[in-house]
């Protein structure tokens, strides 16, 4: 084909095969940051328009609605910011911050969203989508048992996605731009000729998925050909690289409204586009830096609908544009080239911002300067995360990505079955309370024995914990697989499905929230003597230690332990269930913001918790635990297991302040280098770092007004601080600050 | 069986960035034998505390912390003043080098036992000294002690020709001024292998710690030093 002249390698022309076509053509890129340019007057234009926009939508919360039409691939007249400073060009609707009403999910939860900011759906198109069309929510609630209803009521299982888009789903939106649609049409019908063998339901199933597919590239071209651009065709230059790739993404967040909707690892691939227009000298650095910059912004402007409520689980309007930076090709190569620079270089050039969330893929053998450029841009943003790529690659290979905040797949051959998280806490408290919610005072999992006696005995309390956690991981493990059995059926996202490969493995991503709570607790119960109150129903309200006990946080062995044994305990039981479409299944310590609601809606704990007191972020330990300093409180976190055991992620928010962390900026640089190689060569996963002062937040608490663009990283994602509610604000404050004594 | 040489310890700061090269494990030590008017860690002043540990401990609890520290990082001991419990330092110290982690201690060159003076200085790779006056008169005031045994450990210093990083706190209506800091700049000339000067600015944050602990603080009427102001000192003193 004439649009891959001058590429090398053939496999990947054989076959759909972007890893061998990045592995062949790509540039290793080891030099300093010194070529990077700044905005082109362009993306000024541009971004000046955006940012007039943003402000507008941070007073109401939604900039607009668009209450006749309803989500899909091609429902929208094409869409501009600024036309002719725009080149790339694609919006969810036909204007900037526009929202989507994407019902497939849930009726329900559209209704809620759109009274919350005052507006309606067009009463006919209302009526006859809630005549004709049984959604996602309504199969799911269908289906549930009672233990599962119980469960959610009680929020021992929570945020679960049976009511909006599950997300997580990477396609391969690179496929568009190096084989045009054209192709992947054609390898699809080979595919769907293949599947013949028609006695089983998942072959009809996959059958109709497959058409599915189709259909979904078909009106990605009509799509595209309504901004002028024919992607029937692979891609012919940088430009159109970035662009048609870009339109992959677009189609599948117009059609769906996934939680997390990930765009996966774009920056080598592009960066073969861009050295080969410069070579051909029809490209300029300024213009490579003026693509991804827009396209950057466009990553910036995508939003889904969403309930107040939902927004309390995942402050600030998160739609986790993950991409992912960096990482090494083998024991030698980095992936690292100019483009993974230039994609960092857009904060300078427009600006802090919470997406998309940026994530390096650090190697203790990546390039130092990269490392180093990595660090700095980190301390100057607060937007970046930092996972393991040494720990990742000999699991996923080398052309994974992360999914949402910290979850790692095989792009193009794997995808995730979100499964949120269950309120681990509770497990506990259930055990101290026959199997009874300490709040609501309803049984939720039945066969628990009531304990007895005014202290707790650790061998006691662990009986009844196990059998707790063994059913509470039955109903999990039921809910998840009537949720993504339904999804499939009324909510499939045929548009991201497309850019993967038929035959995928499945990744089913179950999640623990409040490990360092629980951990304290068994830790209290076996050193401190924990003597139990109840209240008049007989449920525990208050617990009274009568001895100093160590806390998960100081590099202490005796309860770091009692942590990994707690994850390993939930991993196998886990392991022991059927999963839907044969699932394997992940587990992840990751909270998002959701550990404020979490803490909300439960009791005291034996660790001295009181009631109603937030959780810690993700695997953090309790905020003010970690007293031996930040080494001590980051080596507690590492002992995590991640490989065969939390491979869905291991989420870690650290603080510090600028001074604590070096004199100046090029000490502060290289000891964020250390911290970094040091924390993931003793073999830890996930680090959201903030260099920031607890006062500067504190100001921002009290005079928002200050701080517009104020981005802070929370559990797995960045956030703008105005957009976090005040207990979250309050919480993200109370967090552990490092500093120097 | 080996018996290992215990010692008190005020805390274990796991992540020292400032207080020497690269990562460090910084060891706060307990007791110190001078009272410096701006001293802001009074709760190190008495010689024992309630944490009593062995340098077998100590030093298992820096090697935790390998990943972090070998990438040009490594142990300081501050306190309080370390050289105050000089022989369970030195073995420290000692095991510290055998296992190769780079020891730097943080010191006001007092303190000591003479006799392990040597030795101590010896397996120190690096010495962050806090020179509190530079006169006879001044010193007093500022430390309550005469100056005879930070001479004399400056002499030692000279002729191991350890590796330096002077220290010097500046305080306001006491050394914040031009002169003193010309005189700093001669004194310091003997010192052959300095590789960093920094003036700190005092501060009043050790304050409230005096109250908890029923001490008079002796410098109630006298401000945090304005940081801008001990910048241009600071370059005035690097020129």
């Amino acid at each position: 084909m004439n649009e891959w002249v001058g590429f090398k390698g053939t496999k990947w022309q054989k076959n759909i095969d972007v890893q061998n076509f990045i592995e062949s053509n790509y540039k290793e890129y080891l030099e300093d940051d010194k070529f990077l340019t700044g905005i082109s007057s362009k993306t000024y234009k541009v971004w000046n328009k955006c940012k007039k926009l943003l402000a507008k939508e941070a007073i109401s919360g939604v900039l607009d609605v668009e209450t006749f039409i309803m989500s899909g691939i091609d429902n929208f007249e094409p869409g501009y910011i600024d036309r002719k400073n725009e080149v790339i060009v694609g919006l969810q609707t036909d204007e900037p911050l526009k929202r989507i009403v994407n019902p497939y999910g849930g009726y329900r939860m559209v209704k809620k969203s759109l009274e919350a900011y005052g507006y309606h759906l067009d009463k006919e198109l209302e009526q006859n989508f809630k005549e004709f069309r049984k959604t996602h929510n309504d199969g799911v609630f269908d289906a549930y048992t009672d233990e599962i209803k119980k469960a959610r009521h009680n929020h021992l299982i929570t945020g679960l996605p049976d009511a909006y888009g599950r997300g997580r789903i990477i396609g391969d939106y690179r496929r568009l731009a190096l084989y045009g649609a054209d192709y992947l049409i054609d390898q699809k019908k080979q595919d769907l000729h293949s599947l013949t063998d028609i006695s089983d339901a998942s072959i009809i199933q996959l059958r109709e998925d497959v058409k599915e597919q189709i259909k979904a590239l078909e009106l990605i071209k009509k799509m595209c050909l309504r901004y002028g651009f024919d992607v029937s065709r692979p891609a012919s230059n940088a430009k159109e690289a970035i662009q048609w790739t870009y339109f992959a993404y677009l189609a599948a967040v117009k059609q769906n409204n996934g939680a997390a909707t990930s765009i996966g690892r774009n920056t080598t691939f592009f960066d073969i586009y861009i050295e080969r227009d410069i070579e051909k000298g029809i490209l300029t650095e300024e213009q490579a830096q003026e693509l991804i910059d827009q396209f950057v912004i466009k990553l910036r402007l995508v939003r889904h609908l969403r309930t107040p409520e939902y927004n309390e689980l995942f402050a600030g309007d998160p739609t986790w544009v993950t991409e992912s930076i960096g990482g090494m090709l083998d024991n030698e190569k980095s992936l690292v080239t100019k483009t993974s620079y230039r994609i960092l270089n857009s904060l300078n050039n427009i600006g802090e911002s919470a997406e998309p969330n940026l994530t390096v893929l650090w190697s203790k053998k990546l390039p130092e300067n990269f490392k180093k450029f990595a660090s700095k841009m980190s301390i100057k943003t607060h937007t970046l995360q930092f996972e393991n790529d040494d720990l990742m690659s000999p699991i996923y290979g080398n052309d994974y990505a992360i999914s949402c905040c910290v979850s790692a797949l095989k792009l193009g051959h794997q995808t995730q079955f979100f499964g949120a998280r269950i309120n681990f806490v509770k497990v506990l408290l259930y055990a101290l309370n026959g199997g009874r919610d300490e709040i609501t005072g309803d049984l939720v999992i039945d066969g628990i024995d009531e304990l007895q006696g005014e202290y707790l005995d650790i061998d006691e309390v662990l009986k009844q914990f196990d059998k707790v956690l063994k059913k509470t991981v039955k109903i999990y493990v039921d809910a998840l697989n009537i949720i993504h059995y339904m999804h499939d059926k009324y909510a499939y996202e045929s548009s991201q499905m497309a850019f993967l490969n038929t035959n995928l493995e499945y990744l089913m991503a179950f999640g623990l929230a409040g490990i360092s709570i629980v951990t304290d607790s068994f830790s209290a119960m076996q050193y401190g003597h924990v003597r139990v109150k109840r209240d008049e129903r007989g449920l525990t309200n208050a617990f009274d230690i009568e001895f100093d006990f160590p806390r998960y946080g100081n590099n202490d062995d005796k309860v770091d332990a009692v942590a990994k044994n707690l994850v390993k305990r939930v991993y196998r039981e886990l392991k022991k269930l059927p999963l839907y479409k044969n699932a394997v299944p992940t587990l992840s310590l990751l909270t998002i913001t959701s550990n404020v609601v979490y803490g909300k809606h439960t009791g005291a704990t034996p660790d001295g918790r009181k009631s109603g007191v937030p959780f810690s972020p993700g695997a953090n330990p309790t905020q003010g635990a970690d007293k031996n300093g930040a080494l001590a409180s980051l080596s507690s976190v590492a002992k995590i297991p991640y490989k065969d055991c939390c491979q869905d992620g291991v989420s870690n928010t650290f603080s510090i302040i600028p001074s604590a962390l070096g004199s100046d900026e090029e000490s502060r640089i290289d000891n964020l280098v250390k911290i970094l190689d040091g924390y993931f060569n003793s073999g830890a996963h996930h680090l959201n770092v903030n260099v920031l002062d607890k006062e500067l937040l504190i100001d921002a608490m009290n005079n928002p007004n200050k701080y517009p663009n104020l981005t802070i990283r929370v559990s797995g994602y960045a956030v703008n601080f105005n957009k976090l509610t005040q207990e979250q604000k309050e919480e993200v404050i109370s967090r552990t600050f490092h500093e120097q004594v | 069986m080996n018996k290992f040489k215990s010692g008190y310890i005020h805390s274990i700061e796991t992540m020292g960035l400032v207080d020497g090269p690269g990562i460090r494990v910084v060891v706060f030590m307990q007791g110190c034998p001078l009272r410096c008017l701006f001293c802001h860690n009074p709760e190190t002043w008495n010689k024992q505390s309630d944490m009593k540990m062995t340098s077998k401990e100590i030093v298992d609890e820096v090697r935790k912390y390998r990943p972090y520290i070998e990438m040009g990082g490594g142990v300081t001991f501050s306190g309080g003043e370390p050289l105050f419990q000089s022989e369970f330092l030195l073995e420290m110290l000692q095991m510290c080098r055998k296992a190769g982690i780079h020891t730097c201690i943080d010191t006001s060159g007092t303190g000591y036992s003479k006799e392990y003076l040597d030795e101590i200085l010896k397996y120190t790779d690096l010495v962050i000294l806090d020179i509190k006056a530079i006169e006879e008169e001044s010193y007093k005031n500022m430390t309550g002690k005469e100056m005879d045994e930070f001479n004399y450990f400056v002499d030692k210093l000279l002729k191991n020709n350890n590796k330096l990083w002077l220290r010097q706190v500046i305080v306001p209506n006491i050394n914040d001024t031009k002169e003193y800091i010309l005189k700093l700049k001669k004194y310091i000339k003997k010192f052959k292998k300095v590789e960093k000067i920094e003036l700190l600015p005092y501060h009043t944050m050790g304050k409230e710690k005096y109250e908890k602990l029923n001490l008079k603080y002796r410098l109630l009427e006298t401000p945090d030093m304005d940081k801008e102001e001990c910048k241009k000192l600071q370059e005035l003193l690097n020129k």
